[in-house]
């Protein structure tokens, strides 16, 4: 089992031509992902040829999907269009997208989130290294080869690197699914997401969660922790010694209080009962003493 | 990127949003002609990108235009919670009936944006919020729909404003989206004596990403007088921060970056800087951030902190030996390389065999280093 993604899941890859989508869709096809076909409206009914593997190029995620089941698109779309990519899986029906592009106004973000939620669609990122569960597919830029055996830790985290560094600490334990959920102000899953995907996952048995400082995202999920996630979970939250953000205006102040600083999420987990490291590697071992019990 | 305060006022005024005539004044020699045309008794404010300038002196009312130049003076002379003063706005005066709050934020819990409105304004709006936050309405906006004249009058109502706020309401949500900005805000917004409609005052907050799409932010984002090793990296695309501390940082990823400061800091030194080569970087990009960090008199060691997933650290090390080449090197440079092509890069740079260099494997035990070095140990 893993969350969001399992072995069977049908990956469409927009974006696929461009130099970031090719190098990208050659890793997660040696990872084991089932990509059926890339999507790009200037190049339907052409084929790409990746190492040993031919995948088809669509005019549109509707095509693509017909023509191939396709559940999952991971959209590599530059930022001035990834809005409209994101809209047309959505429009399509596709059950998850998963958006790398970095750099996406947050306007955008804002809309293709509310249009996807609208129809059921669930997106990760923007801004997002993706979703991996090692043993059964991979759809992102998570390299696969950091944590190859599927094991009994979820990982949520907002830092790509961090995910990254965390996965290799943790490479012995093993890794149920890790999710890169973007650091972008607005994100389409949450770390809340995660955590309930993972509570209801029975091969997770433990969760590390990845936070850093800006927005109240690890306050929320800290109140959640604490009513309804059964599971040990571990944090590590970055940022503690980083510039202070902009100041928002009072806008921001009346919105987010006094919550945003590493100290006030590291607080807020503790309280839910969650053991927070002080290092990646502090926080790997904390994870690995509570496995043992 | 945060606007100054006069930046924002052109905008509520391209977008139809009444403010008081006003100048823009750097040098005090011009300061008089301007009071002049102005009428005589202006308000002579600071333009900085801080909070708390008023309680600071930074805002003054000066009676005719002679003392409007001895006022500009002492105000572009003054530091403001360590921003100089270089610039400051002269406005009409005018006579307040009322004061309202007007705003719109990202909301990023709700993944979407805040109307946020008060019929009680000014300076103490945060303490309003948070003893009586039913005086201040907070209304989310549907992007889907926006702010429509029905929208801008629920708004209005919510937050017990006069009908004739609406349209503002209405024109500043018009500056939020034709701009790409992700906070305005209008405080006070008020109602003359005479029945005007006026922002006195504005915050707007531009989304950095969506430069490409609004070509006219060019000139706004030139800061002149920002630091000079900070525009140095600017030039070369890097994401640069200077701090004030003694280890030179260089990482990949922001979140890798910020938590290479924190263990740093949690050995007891401090970070010079932060800087994210970023993911997928080359040896060129790795090289350019390492000769800015060097060139910072205030380095006493380097901690180069690598893990590589899309990044690949034998393009790392090739920057690193490509910067060796280039920078006379007296500062000790510890570097800890992990992940994707990790023992090529570590090669690397064992054949190059820097004395001033010295490889740890571990994050933690690579940040320690760091720190002792920059103290003066081993």
């Amino acid at each position: 089992m893993a969350i969001f993604l399992n072995k069977e899941s049908k990956v469409l890859v927009q974006g696929m031509t461009g130099a970031e989508g090719m190098k990208h869709t050659r890793r997660m096809l040696a990872a084991g992902t089932q990509i059926v076909g890339g999507v790009n409206p200037r190049k339907a009914g052409r084929a790409v040829e990746l190492d040993d593997r031919t995948v088809p190029v669509f005019g549109s995620v509707r095509d693509g999907m017909d023509a191939t089941g396709a559940d999952v698109t991971v959209v590599f779309v530059p930022p001035p269009f990834a809005r409209a990519a994101v809209v047309e899986a959505a429009d399509a029906g596709i059950g998850l997208a998963v958006v790398i592009t970095e750099g996406i106004p947050v306007h955008d973000a804002v809309a293709f989130n509310a249009h996807a939620r609208a129809r059921g669609t669930r997106v990760l990122g923007p801004n997002c290294p993706g979703v991996i569960s090692p043993g059964h597919s991979n759809a992102g830029i998570i390299p696969a080869d950091i944590a190859t055996e599927p094991g009994r830790i979820g990982l949520v985290s907002k830092s790509g690197t961090l995910t990254y560094q965390l996965m290799h600490e943790l490479r012995g334990t093993g890794f149920s699914t890790a999710v890169g959920i973007g650091g972008d102000p607005v994100t389409g899953t949450s770390h809340i997401d995660c955590l309930t995907a993972f509570e209801n996952d029975p091969d997770t048995e433990l969760i590390v969660l990845i936070g850093e400082i800006g927005g109240d995202a690890e306050e929320r999920a800290a109140a959640h922790i604490a009513q309804h996630i059964t599971k040990p979970v571990v944090g590590y939250i970055a940022g503690f010694t980083a510039p202070e953000g902009r100041t928002m205006g009072h806008a921001g102040a009346i919105v987010s209080g006094s919550s945003g600083t590493a100290s006030a999420k590291k607080k807020a987990l503790e309280a839910a009962g969650v053991a927070v490291g002080a290092t990646p590697t502090e926080t790997a071992r904390l994870a690995e003493d509570r496995l043992r019990g | 990127m945060d606007l100054y305060e006069h930046q924002a006022r052109q905008l509520f005024a391209d977008h139809g949003i009444a403010v008081p005539d006003a100048e823009v004044v750097d040098d005090p020699s011009a300061v008089h002609a301007a009071a002049e045309r102005l009428g005589g008794r202006v308000v002579v404010k600071a333009q900085v990108k801080v909070g708390g300038r008023g309680k600071a002196g930074g805002v003054k009312v000066a009676e005719d235009p002679a003392a409007a130049v001895v006022t500009a003076r002492r105000i572009l002379g003054m530091d403001i919670k360590g921003h100089p003063v270089r610039t400051v706005m002269l406005a009409q005066p005018v006579d307040i009936g009322e004061e309202f709050y007007a705003g719109y934020v990202l909301d990023r819990a709700a993944g979407t944006f805040l109307a946020i409105a008060s019929a009680e304004g000014g300076m103490d709006i945060e303490e309003v919020a948070a003893t009586r936050p039913e005086a201040v309405a907070r209304i989310h906006v549907d992007p889907a729909e926006g702010v429509s004249e029905a929208v801008a009058a629920r708004i209005a109502v919510a937050a017990s404003l006069p009908p004739e706020t609406a349209p503002v309401l209405q024109a500043l949500w018009q500056v939020l989206t034709a701009e790409d900005a992700l906070l305005v805000e209008v405080n006070p917004l008020v109602r003359t004596t005479d029945g005007r409609i006026l922002a006195l005052d504005g915050k707007v907050t531009l989304d950095d990403n969506a430069a490409f799409r609004q070509p006219r932010r060019d000139a706004d984002s030139v800061d002149p007088h920002g630091d000079p090793l900070e525009a140095a990296a600017a030039d070369k695309g890097l994401n640069y921060v200077r701090l004030d501390g003694e280890v030179g940082i260089i990482g990949n990823g922001a979140g890798l970056v910020m938590s290479t400061l924190d263990v740093v800091a949690g050995c007891g030194a401090r970070p010079a800087n932060f800087l994210d080569i970023g993911g997928g970087a080359s040896a060129r990009v790795m090289a350019d951030g390492l000769t800015v960090i060097l060139s910072d008199p205030a380095v006493k060691s380097v901690f180069v902190n690598v893990f590589g997933g899309i990044t690949a650290c034998d393009a790392v090390a090739d920057g690193i030996v490509q910067a060796l080449d280039s920078v006379h090197l007296t500062k000790p440079l510890v570097v800890r390389l992990d992940g994707n092509n990790a023992a090529r890069g570590r090669a690397i740079l064992d054949g190059r065999a820097h004395p001033m260099v010295q490889q740890v494997t571990t994050m933690d035990g690579a940040a320690d280093r760091a720190a002792r070095l920059a103290q003066g140990g081993h």
